[in-house]
């Protein structure tokens, strides 16, 4: 049951990727909306499954990795299918309205969003590191596809420099595993995981896994790797950016964590782990100052994600050379940080997408007298920066509860700087959006009301992030289960 | 499930859910929304009044679940938390009727009652949060929901008050949660309880809990306008009056004023405060509060201005009653809690009053006001003579028992700290008081309105005559029981084993 689950969330975004390439724009929203339902209701099944009998490791048609697809599920990874499932489900539900379907490209973007669906699951789900690689890739691919949707001069250059900056970061992974598989003859991380464990450790392999972090970074934004980033974020459509900062950007961080869990403690050392550290709390503070000083509100938005990344490389040094207590505490804090943002940047750039609509200018100081005709969208804009901010209840507040503890914890209290900074720094970010929405300088506005179900969509998801925080206790319980059973 | 469990669920929820459905109402259903707020607020007094009684009979009322593995989200109602809570269920009633008498032809109402509302939700949390965690939850939900009222009007002035207003009042709240972080990583679970967690404390453990407590002042002083941390109230001055009302007497100010009394009581306990010098250290900023805000206070010609330098100087009892090691000092301070609130709220009543009926926002306009608004000049009256102290209002009251406190326990230079500060007190409300009552009127009011018969709309004219009356009869019942300084001496005997 759970295999063809599994299987279902792989295969059924490709097929439907394939259909919707056949039809129109209008045609391929209706089919969306039934695969939609189909993949949201099996993401649901797999989170039942694993949330009452644990995690499984599956090794496809029998054969072991390479040749086989070797895949493996346990709360962590079911926890991001779901995740996938309903952001993914906001914000195709959102495009089919916002997008228009008399523009020529747009009836691209079906295929593309199921491909980068697939993708997604298949590095949730992918147990061995080269199909990992091709989930990776499959992501890029639509993700650049998606971003060179707006068809101007500039949403194709932002869109050629993210491939290119994605196709740096998939090399350097790829080179990565390479040397890898040379060494251990084997590409299932449980495999060597276990190879490591049994004893004869192999000291060189500190520069592959180095060379397919810095990859991975790149392709996860970390400072100062991060220049390519706002601009892709900022010039594409908002549901397409709503997606890119939501899960595309998480995808690779999940890889580099997924490997520095097993692997790091053979082969980091505490200088990589604080170095990271520091990298992801420039980032914080970096980003943060550079989304206040923006011009454009969703290149707000956008170095917002910037910073927001940077807490989750927080956990390389909350993790290295901790009790299991502490590790386990940063790994649920950086867990729940990226479920929190995903849900929060998401609810944010489609709020942003109607704000945008309704004053038909994407300037921040254009949005005077906005909070009088949106007070929807610009208060479920503000609930996601609550979440951003770091304030209780939200699920960002949880999140930051836990990495000051286990900052706290673990003796590393210059994290906690990091933290409150970057609470208060978001604080700034999101108030200059408000206080722009509340000056009362026009006498006579001309707004354009988008339909309510655009508004309605952000608010969801905000209320999503907000609500994380209050049923964190379950939400974690689940997240923590193991995978267990065959292993290879 | 117990109903009674829920008590302080369903007292939370009265004004959230009316947030939440005003927000969602158009904005010309005056009507309507006003029954809902209304309804509302009498709800949530009728729970908090049965929550009283039975916290009286030894009752405790307390939910609570998990959120993150290790914190809980406890609401729980205790005596000192119905103090407030009464307090805040009580003055929004009436700020309600005010706030719907002043706001009626402005725009923008659904947002101002929507986020109203929640702002009083947030005090009703702090009040009834029954450990740290739920306390800084709350806490930071107001700073958020005050910032839409602040900035209502939508002027460049009221923004850059609001600006001023976030930018303190969250560092304040960054540097609470820090200190919230660092204690729970040494103590474990927050819970308020009485008596306190450090009765006994090694001596390794004293430098971080001094610290600690330094930082939770900081983050609660800010709210609380301890000097230096206070830049934020005058400013905020912009908002519209019931929302200063509001910020002066019952929400803001008072909310960090409660988690001082929260965190000297329930986790560091009086007794292991005091020993550890850390109130000492507190006794000297809040005397320094309370005459530099007066001797401010002096010397501005706004009167909401003078007012807010008054809050600045009249809340630092509560804090200062703190500092007095004896049961009767302290039960002088917390009652103040109670007492400043009614004597606060029915002054900026009539502020807002004068400025909507007269036009007048300057002390020197309101030559003769006296005459033409005389019943609003009567609680005016009343508010200043019982912020000097005069018998037998509430403010005699609270100086009357933190003064004898202070003899009692041989702190005599706190006597001398009230004796200066109800002198500049007359400085500043008597000249006021003259010009009402006795000063010719030379020139015509700046921007007068007319309402009928009345002196100015019903609306507007009850609140403040409540709050006066209320304010006469806490002084002069002040030994029954249910009376404010009773319930505070109920609090002080069960919470402090002295």
């Amino acid at each position: 049951m759970t295999l063809w689950l599994m299987a279902g969330l792989l295969f059924t975004p490709l097929a439907w990727a394939v259909l919707t390439l056949l039809l129109d724009f209008s045609k391929g929203r209706v089919v969306t909306w039934l695969g939609i339902l189909v993949q949201v209701l099996v993401s649901l099944g797999l989170w039942a499954a694993v949330a009452s009998d644990g995690g499984f490791l599956y090794l496809l048609g029998g054969w072991q990795a390479p040749l086989g697809i070797e895949l493996r599920v346990d709360g962590l990874a079911v926890t991001f299918v779901l995740l996938t499932a309903l952001v993914a489900a906001a914000c195709g539900w959102h495009a089919s309205i916002y997008l228009d379907p008399g523009k020529p490209w747009h009836r691209y973007f079906w295929p593309l969003f199921w491909f980068l669906w697939a993708g997604l699951n298949a590095v949730w789900l992918g147990g061995d590191l080269f199909n990992l690689y091709v989930g990776l890739e499959l992501i890029s691919l639509a993700a650049v596809g998606l971003v060179a949707l707006g068809g101007q001069a500039d949403a194709l250059r932002a869109a050629i420099r993210y491939l290119m900056a994605a196709l740096l970061g998939s090399l350097a992974y790829l080179l990565g595993v390479a040397l890898i598989y040379g060494q251990f003859g084997t590409l299932s991380l449980a495999g060597v995981t276990e190879l490591m464990n049994s004893g004869d450790v192999q000291s060189g392999l500190t520069f592959p896994l180095i060379l397919m972090l810095l990859g991975l970074a790149l392709k996860t934004a970390l400072f100062p790797m991060h220049g390519w980033l706002p601009p892709a974020h900022g010039i594409a459509r908002s549901p397409v950016s709503a997606l890119l900062s939501a899960l595309v950007v998480k995808a690779s961080f999940y890889i580099a964590a997924r490997l520095w869990l097993d692997l790091g403690g053979h082969l980091g050392g505490y200088v990589l782990a604080q170095l990271i550290g520091v990298l992801g709390s420039l980032a914080v503070i970096w980003g943060s100052w550079l989304a206040f000083r923006q011009v454009k509100l969703k290149q707000v938005v956008a170095y917002s994600s910037v910073a927001q990344i940077g807490y989750l490389f927080l956990l390389f040094p909350l993790t290295w050379g901790v009790t299991e207590a502490i590790s386990q505490q940063a790994q649920q804090g950086i867990t729940l940080q990226v479920v929190s943002h995903a849900l929060a940047k998401a609810a944010m750039f489609l709020a942003a997408g109607n704000l945008i609509m309704s004053v038909g200018s994407n300037r921040v100081d254009a949005l005077a007298g906005v909070s009088r005709f949106l007070p929807f969208s610009l208060f479920s804009f503000g609930l996601a920066g609550v979440s951003l901010m770091g304030l209780p209840p939200t699920g960002g507040f949880a999140a930051k509860w836990l990495l000051l503890q286990a900052s706290l914890a673990s003796g590393q209290w210059w994290w906690l700087g990091v933290l409150l900074a970057g609470g208060l720094l978001s604080a700034a970010y999101v108030f200059r959006v408000y206080r722009a929405s509340f000056i009362e300088a026009t006498d006579t506005d001309q707004f354009y009301h988008p339909s309510r179900s655009l508004e309605v969509i952000p608010m969801i998801l905000a209320l999503l992030s907000l609500g994380l925080g209050l049923v964190a206790e379950p939400v974690l319980s689940v997240m923590s289960l193991p995978f267990e059973g065959a292993g290879p | 499930m117990n109903l009674s469990v829920l008590m302080p669920v369903f007292a939370l929820m009265t004004s959230l859910v009316a947030s939440v459905v005003l927000f969602a109402l158009p904005e010309r259903g005056f009507r309507l929304r006003t029954t809902i707020n209304l309804v509302a607020a009498i709800l949530k007094i009728a729970l908090v009044g049965m929550m009283i009684w039975g916290v009286a009979q030894g009752r405790e009322y307390e939910a609570a679940f998990t959120m993150v593995p290790g914190v809980e989200f406890v609401l729980r109602a205790d005596a000192l938390s119905m103090l407030f809570a009464g307090l805040s269920a009580l003055l929004w009633l009436l700020t309600t009727i005010y706030a719907v008498g002043y706001l009626e032809d402005s725009p923008n109402r659904s947002r101002f009652f929507g986020f109203f509302s929640l702002c009083v939700a947030s005090t009703m949390g702090i009040a009834l949060a029954g450990n740290l965690f739920t306390f800084f939850l709350f806490y930071e939900m107001l700073t958020l929901s005050t910032y839409p009222l602040v900035v209502h009007r939508g002027t460049t002035k009221a923004l850059r008050a609001g600006r001023n207003y976030i930018i303190y009042t969250l560092t304040g709240g960054a540097v609470l949660l820090f200190a919230i972080a660092w204690l729970h990583g040494l103590v474990g679970d927050l819970r308020f309880q009485e008596g306190g967690y450090f009765s006994d404390i090694a001596p390794s453990m004293q430098g971080p809990l001094t610290i600690i407590f330094v930082l939770m002042i900081v983050g609660l002083g800010v709210k609380a306008a301890l000097v230096p941390f206070h830049g934020w109230l005058p400013q905020a001055m912009v908002a519209p009056a019931p929302v200063s009302a509001l910020l002066h007497a019952v929400a803001v100010v008072k909310a960090g004023a409660f988690g001082i009394i929260r965190v000297v009581f329930e986790i560091y306990g009086l007794e292991a405060a005091k020993d550890m010098g850390l109130l000492a250290g507190l006794s000297v900023v809040a005397a320094f509060t309370i005459i530099y805000g007066s001797t401010r206070a002096l010397y501005q010609v706004d009167l909401k201005r003078r007012l807010a330098f008054s809050t600045v100087s009249q809340v630092s009892y509560i804090v200062l009653g703190l500092c007095l090691f004896g049961p009767v000092g302290v039960a002088g301070g917390l009652v103040h809690l109670v007492h400043q609130g009614i004597m606060k709220i029915t002054l900026f009543f009539c502020a807002g009053n004068y400025a909507e009926t007269l036009g007048v926002h300057r002390i020197d306009e309101l030559d003769g006001a006296g005459k033409r608004m005389p019943g609003t000049s009567v609680a005016f009256t009343l508010g200043a003579f019982g912020m000097i102290g005069a018998p037998p209002l509430a403010g005699f009251i609270t100086k009357w028992t933190m003064g004898s406190g202070a003899l009692a326990v041989g702190m005599d230079w706190v006597v001398a700290v009230l004796v200066i500060s109800s002198l500049l007190n007359a400085a500043y409300f008597l000249p006021i008081l003259h010009r009402l009552w006795f000063a010719e009127q030379c020139e015509p009011w700046p921007h007068e309105r007319r309402w009928g018969r009345l002196e100015t709309s019903a609306w507007l004219l009850w609140p403040p005559l409540i709050t006066a009356a209320l304010m006469l009869v806490a002084g002069l019942i002040a030994n029954l029981p249910f009376s404010p300084l009773s319930w505070a001496e109920l609090i002080v005997a069960r919470e402090v084993a002295l």
